[in-house]
């Protein structure tokens, strides 16, 4: 039990942490981008400052309206305890036995069975779930699922998974403006400058090219990364959370085995979901290893640790 | 003079010492204490949990009673059972005498559904279905909430047993916290994870 209270402090740890390391890293990127579009070290001072303000400003926009513009891209609606009881009791039954404020319920109409947990924090937490997954579901496996999302509630994950994503963002909002800059205004920069700083400014070009490529790259990967490490801990919580692994273990067979398309998810919103809910060849992706591409560990892997969870007790 | 400084400093340093020691320690009995305090309050919070579901299960039964009577009156045996629970339940003053009730509770409204199903129009009645899912979620969320609350008064208990936060709850009197027992030995069975 203990444990989970370390990884839920540590995770707001690494939410500071990692908010800390992607401002160093605006500063680098907007020094570098700045420094090569004109060509003058000391334009690297106020870049880091235009770098800093815009990536401030979307940032801002992006946590505080991310969580909602993922549910409107994800087509979920609210929906009151009246319409569907037992979905509002077993969530209900999770909020106590989690100690957690009852989440904001959402519904997204598909046949596709999957569903996602969002918001900055447990108070203005949402879970969604399809209407597939509500329809094929008994209700232990429905509470499995539905556990796991509220173990990434629980766990800050539905913070830091948005921070990540607004922080991708950012670098990739930052480096785009970077080669844009580079590129076009670039060209009509008036130089009266020697053979020597035409070199290193060339060199600092190339230099700024590349980050500002590489960058957004290395962001994705480290988002990708983390999400699959949270599926993982979201699912053994789940379990504790439930006593009762052997429900989200059905639930993700289930889901395994299903191939029905989810046309609401995009790459943008994937990584939120229980399971993957893109399909590539008509099954979900990374079904036989581990890819560092994925959003989400292979779903046998995961029951095999859910189910080995819940043999070591009994 | 110099001697007499020099004397005047080393006081000054091991006045200091001694400050920043006093500081220190109450720092941390401060902080003990408060951490005490606080877990003190989850544990009364997750018990307040427990009785806002109990009260709910108390709240629904004399509707189920009723719903039942219409179409099964002659089970008065069993109706008279979970009417004696609820009230025992709702008489309970202590921690042991409320499990013991609520275990009986359990009891008698489990043998209540399992004789509805021998009436096709009771299991038809869209009342009762709706009192079945509240009842039976009221009764997942008792259990979460004792789960909740268990772990509460483990985490409180485990900390004031623990050397030296053991000082500071033994001197200002903290006592440990009791435990929502399962007497039922078939809920005792259920699938445990360990972790």
């Amino acid at each position: 039990m203990a444990q989970f209270e370390q990884l839920t402090s540590a995770n707001k740890r690494n939410s500071v942490l990692l908010v800390i390391l992607f401002i160093l890293f605006i500063c680098v990127l907007g020094a570098l981008l700045g420094w090569a579009v004109f060509g003058d070290p000391i334009a690297a001072v106020p870049s880091i400052f235009l770098a800093l303000i815009v990536s401030s400003i979307s940032a801002l926009i992006g946590y505080y309206a991310g969580p909602s513009a993922v549910l409107a891209m994800s087509g979920a609606r609210p929906i009151a305890k009246e319409a569907d009881p037992e979905l509002y009791n077993v969530v209900e039954e999770l909020s106590i036995a989690s100690g957690l404020p009852m989440p904001a319920l959402y519904l997204v109409d598909t046949p596709a069975m999957n569903a996602f947990a969002t918001g900055r924090d447990p108070k203005h937490a949402c879970v969604a779930v399809t209407s597939g997954l509500r329809e094929r579901l008994k209700r232990d496996e429905l509470q499995g699922v539905l556990a796991h999302e509220l173990s990434h509630v629980q766990n800050f994950d539905i913070r830091f998974m948005t921070l990540m994503a607004v922080l991708v963002g950012v670098v990739v909002l930052v480096a785009d403006i970077g080669t844009r800059a580079i590129f076009y205004g670039g060209r009509g920069r008036s130089s009266g400058r020697g053979g020597g700083g035409g070199v290193l400014q060339l060199v600092i070009i190339v230099l700024a090219v590349i980050l500002a490529i590489i960058a957004p790259i290395f962001a994705k990967l480290i988002q990708l990364a983390v999400s699959r490490q949270r599926e993982f801990l979201a699912d053994a919580s789940a379990a504790r959370l439930t006593r009762y692994p052997e429900g989200l273990a059905r639930a993700l067979e289930a889901l395994a085995a299903e191939t029905e398309p989810m046309p609401q998810a995009s790459r943008a919103t994937a990584h939120l979901f229980i399971v993957q809910p893109l399909m590539m060849n008509g099954r979900r992706p990374g079904g036989s290893g581990e890819s560092m591409w994925s959003s989400h560990p292979p779903i046998e892997e995961r029951i095999r640790r859910i189910r080995s969870l819940g043999s070591m007790g009994a | 003079m110099s001697a007499l400084l020099g004397l005047g400093g080393a006081a000054c340093i091991a006045l200091a010492v001694l400050g920043g020691l006093i500081v220190l320690v109450g720092g941390w009995f401060v902080l003990t204490y408060n951490g005490l305090v606080q877990l003190r309050n989850a544990v009364k919070n997750a018990w307040s949990q427990i009785d806002v579901q109990l009260k709910r299960r108390y709240d629904l039964i004399p509707n189920l009673v009723e719903t039942v009577k219409g179409y099964a009156g002659h089970e008065k045996e069993t109706l008279e059972r979970v009417i004696q629970a609820r009230q025992a339940g709702i008489a309970a003053s202590t921690v042991k005498d409320q499990a013991a009730a609520e275990n009986m509770i359990t009891g008698a409204l489990r043998q209540l559904f399992a004789l509805s199903e021998a009436y096709p129009n009771l299991k038809a009645n869209e009342n009762f279905l709706k009192l079945q899912e509240e009842l039976a979620s009221t009764e997942n969320k008792i259990g979460f909430a004792r789960q909740y609350y268990n772990d509460a008064v483990q985490t409180f208990n485990t900390r004031q047993e623990m050397f030296p936060a053991n000082l500071v709850a033994s001197m200002l009197g903290f006592q440990p916290a009791e435990f929502f027992e399962i007497e039922d030995a078939g809920q005792r069975e259920a699938p445990k994870v360990k972790f």
